[in-house]
């Protein structure tokens, strides 16, 4: 999947969607030399952003595991990281049946939030998966680990009374999602 | 919904008495600051800071720590007050650290006093200053607001105070610090984790990781209690079922605090289950099953396109109490988030809905010809579509917890039941403590047919105070006093009978005070069936011996424990928990035997005595705030049909109802009279 992307959460059988986890995996980058095996804890968070007509209404993160509708579900902090491409370090459950009517996009973002860029960071994605038989919809891959400490992934999004998933992968700075709120608006 | 700010951005305040919490992760300084409306500081006396933590409308903590919670009452603040500055610092010469970037963030949130969120804040960004002011509260055309500033000093207080303007700036940083160290030096010092330093949650996808909800993020350490008594101000400690013992966690609640000797054997004519010539059960009474749990019932397969089936007991846990219990709560979560994203789309729909209109009114292309109406019809009818689309989504949810609280209900054994359950009409006295005790049910206004069991668990882990001072209730209808006094001892009698019935023959003991005897009515099933220790104590010489003998037994019962010899109390002590009834408190109660039960109430759950007060509490209110750490400790129920319990997720306003023996019925008599009996057998 690549940026501006656009993907349909209908399934091929017409049926749509009912559950979606936006996975999120890492590994810190190997250290060189002396002491290289000292490990470096790299904590990315993963974040989603509830909006209503572009006011975010809910926010799902490391200090609200649970949107208020219990709709979003994060499945924890996960403080360092490391099982790159095997799984997901951490994860957030989106139950797309139990949304709110007025919830009309979910905004995924990552953090760094001990402030180390992409650069320092290996293997780092975010992928959909299809909760309910755990077939993986779209990976998208922080390409590039440029010098940003966030990135903003993905977008859910109603169309009709489907759901509909937007890359965005657009590059920013800060250490959780409030400081991203300015560089979200533009997506929406 | 809580605001999260962002640095600048404010926020309107509809409440006057406010807590600010403050998380930090390590050991900070929390102060405040006032000034008037030209930003100027009148002086050291216009800062509240550890030495002098008491204001008008204001109190900070006394020493420096990890977390505070800062009480605000707007409405005291002196007419000349226009800005409160909220400041944190870090203490120094105290071997800690020096600079808020080595430190996680540190977070503020606004809450009201019933622990909901108004506004939080996250400081982020810090480096090298060691103060910050985080927030401002302050006055915009007579209403108060609150807005995050994050502004960091270097030099820390000293220079914070100079940039406010105060002259004094260097001696009373410097005295702050000496009353910090002086604080420090009395305190006991947290635990230090390798985690030290971050305040946020470790991953754990369990039940438990939620429990702080949107009232209280995880980064607040007391989640508010999901029955926080909100007129007693703060919520107390955090009771959340959840956070005592996580759901699914095997093993039952600990009997009591020290073991219960051999003594206690079961009557055997009462082993229910038990049949003449059926195999030997080797199994002991009280210990939990190793062995893998029997797999929960399963449900039917759906019809597709179908919700699935509700079963009661479809939950996790290893017994079928456990499940239903955690199933229970799961139902509880549920209409708790159904009804928060219900309400949450009709708020929207009615602010969005309060926009366009406005904009119809103010465009003046629309004023001529009947483009206003047309975009006023518009608004409207987009509006009800919302809000009908969110009714229909909250009626789905809310007829498939109808479904499962229809199984569920009765197939809840009798500690979950309620009264009217056919379940008490086959009561047999229990060989083990169930893992929880129904205290009523709880309903939300836009769903009132569906109940959910109260379900805390035992043993209770706070004392019960029966409030009979509301004369007020829901449903607009006058209770009179008497009525209230009344029904709050028939209310704590129907309580205590359940605890009663519900723990093993003897391994449950009820002492009631009652000075004036004017309970004697309402006592009657107690006192006739004989379970009670004794006939209720009258007067003040009752009150003084049965507070003495209780406060006795806490004493003994801890120094054994203390002293790591538990069982070194003397002989024939009986080791059953206890239940103290206190009506109409305080008559007949002088100094003295305020501190017996103020003490008590401290100590006393720990080993096993537990509090039941059924009480007014503005008859005590001569006493003062002496009190107010008891009503506070206590978890309050009422009556009467009341809305004053606060869920742990979403913090709605649930209306509590009291499980009360249904008019006319003999069950309570039943009950007792088989309890007595099997008393009788024991001993």
């Amino acid at each position: 999947m690549t940026k501006g992307q656009a993907i349909s959460l209908q399934k091929n059988d017409g049926g749509s969607l009912t559950a979606v986890r936006m996975g999120l995996g890492w590994q810190a980058a190997p250290r060189r030399g002396l002491f290289g095996s000292r490990t470096r804890e790299i904590d990315l968070d993963a974040s989603a952003v509830l909006f209503a007509d572009k006011q975010p209404v809910d926010v799902v993160f490391f200090r609200h595991l649970v949107s208020d509708d219990g709709s979003v579900r994060h499945t924890g902090d996960n403080l360092v990281g490391g099982v790159g491409q095997g799984g997901d370090d951490e994860a957030i459950l989106v139950d797309l049946a139990r949304v709110p009517v007025h919830i009309d996009q979910i905004v995924f973002t990552v953090n760094s939030f001990t402030g180390q860029t992409f650069q320092e960071v290996q293997n780092a994605f975010c992928r959909l998966v299809d909760e309910t038989n755990g077939q993986e919809l779209a990976r998208y891959t922080l390409a590039g680990g440029g010098a940003y400490t966030a990135q903003i992934m993905a977008k859910v999004h109603r169309t009709g009374a489907n759901w509909t998933m937007t890359a965005l992968g657009t590059p920013a700075n800060g250490r959780t999602f409030q400081d991203l709120m300015p560089a979200i608006l533009p997506h929406l | 919904m809580t605001a999260e700010l962002v640095r600048g951005q404010n926020h309107p305040l509809s409440q006057a008495r406010l807590e600010i919490r403050v998380s930090a992760g390590k050991p900070v300084v929390a102060g405040a600051t006032l000034s008037d409306e030209h930003g100027k500081v009148h002086g050291v006396e216009w800062v509240a800071h550890p030495g002098a933590p008491t204001l008008p409308g204001l109190e900070v903590s006394r020493q420096a720590a990890a977390d505070h919670r800062l009480a605000v009452d707007l409405g005291a603040m002196p007419e000349a007050v226009h800005r409160i500055s909220v400041l944190l610092a870090l203490p120094t010469g105290v071997g800690g650290p020096v600079r808020f970037g080595g430190l996680a963030a540190p977070f503020l949130a606004v809450t009201g006093l019933d622990g909901s969120e108004v506004a939080n804040y996250t400081i982020t960004g810090l480096e090298a200053e060691s103060a910050v002011v985080a927030l401002e509260l302050y006055r915009r055309q007579g209403a108060w607001k609150v807005r995050a500033v994050g502004q960091g000093y270097a030099g820390g207080l000293a220079d914070l105070f100079a940039d406010q303007g105060m002259a004094e700036a260097h001696q009373l940083a410097a005295g702050i610090n000496d009353a910090v160290a002086q604080g420090l030096a009395r305190s006991v010092q947290a635990p230090r984790t390798t985690d030290g330093d971050r305040t946020r949650h470790a991953a754990t996808p369990t039940l438990g990781a939620d429990q702080g909800g949107a009232a209280a993020q995880g980064a607040v350490p007391p989640p508010p209690s999901p029955y926080g008594t909100q007129p007693s101000g703060t919520p107390g400690q955090p009771t959340s079922p959840y956070g005592a013992q996580a759901p699914g966690t095997p093993g039952q609640p600990p009997a009591s605090p020290y073991d219960p000797p051999a003594a206690t054997d079961p009557p055997s004519g009462a082993q229910p289950g038990a049949t003449a010539g059926g195999p030997v059960d080797y199994s002991h009474p009280r210990r939990q099953t190793t062995a893998p749990p029997p797999p929960p019932p399963t449900a039917p397969p759906a019809q597709p396109g179908q919700p699935q089936q509700p079963v009661a007991g479809d939950a996790t846990g290893w017994s079928m109490d456990e499940r239903l219990y955690n199933q229970v709560w799961g139902m509880f979560e549920d209409l708790a988030r159904t009804m928060a994203a219900y309400r949450s789309a009709v708020d929207f729909a009615d602010s969005r809905m309060e926009k366009e209109l406005d904009e119809a009114l103010s465009d003046p292309r629309s004023r001529i010809g009947g483009q206003s109406d047309a975009a006023r019809e518009a608004a409207r009818a987009k509006h009800t579509q919302l809000v009908d689309q969110a009714r229909s989504a909250l009626d789905r949810d809310l007829a498939q917890l109808a479904a499962e609280a229809d199984v569920v209900e009765p197939a809840l054994p009798a500690a979950y039941a309620r009264w009217d359950n056919p379940v008490w009409h086959g009561y047999r006295v229990p060989m083990e403590i169930p893992m929880a005790l129904r205290l009523g049910d709880l309903h939300l206004p836009e769903a009132p047919q569906l109940r959910i069991p109260m379900l805390v668990r035992l043993p209770l882990e706070r004392g019960l105070w029966i409030d009979s001072g509301r004369a007020d209730s829901l449903d607009g209808s006058f209770t009179d006093s008497h009525d209230l006094k009344r029904l709050a001892m028939e209310s704590a009698v129907a309580h205590a009978a359940r605890l009663l019935a519900v723990y093993p023959a003897g391994e449950f003991t009820v002492h009631v005070i009652d000075p004036a005897g004017s309970g004697g009515q309402a006592l009657v099933p107690l006192v006739q069936t004989g379970v009670l220790a004794g006939p209720p104590a009258l007067g003040a010489a009752g009150v003084a011996d049965v507070l003495a003998r209780l406060t006795q037994r806490v004493d003994l019962v801890q120094m054994a424990v203390r002293g790591g010899a538990p069982d070194s109390l003397p002989p024939g002590f009986d080791t059953s928990e206890q239940l103290l009834i206190v009506n109409d408190f305080p008559h007949g109660f002088d100094d003295r035997a305020v501190t017996q039960l103020r003490y008590l109430a401290d100590e006393g759950p720990a080993v096993g005595v537990h509090l039941m007060m059924v009480a007014d509490r503005e008859e005590a209110a001569a006493y003062g705030p002496l009190l107010d750490p008891l009503w506070r400790s206590l978890l309050r129920l009422s009556p009467v049909p009341d809305d004053h319990l606060a869920d742990p997720w979403v913090g709605h306003a649930w209306t509590y109802e009291p499980s009360l023996v249904p008019p006319g019925s003999q069950v309570l008599q039943q009950v007792l009279s088989r309890l007595a009996a099997a008393r009788t057998k024991y001993t």
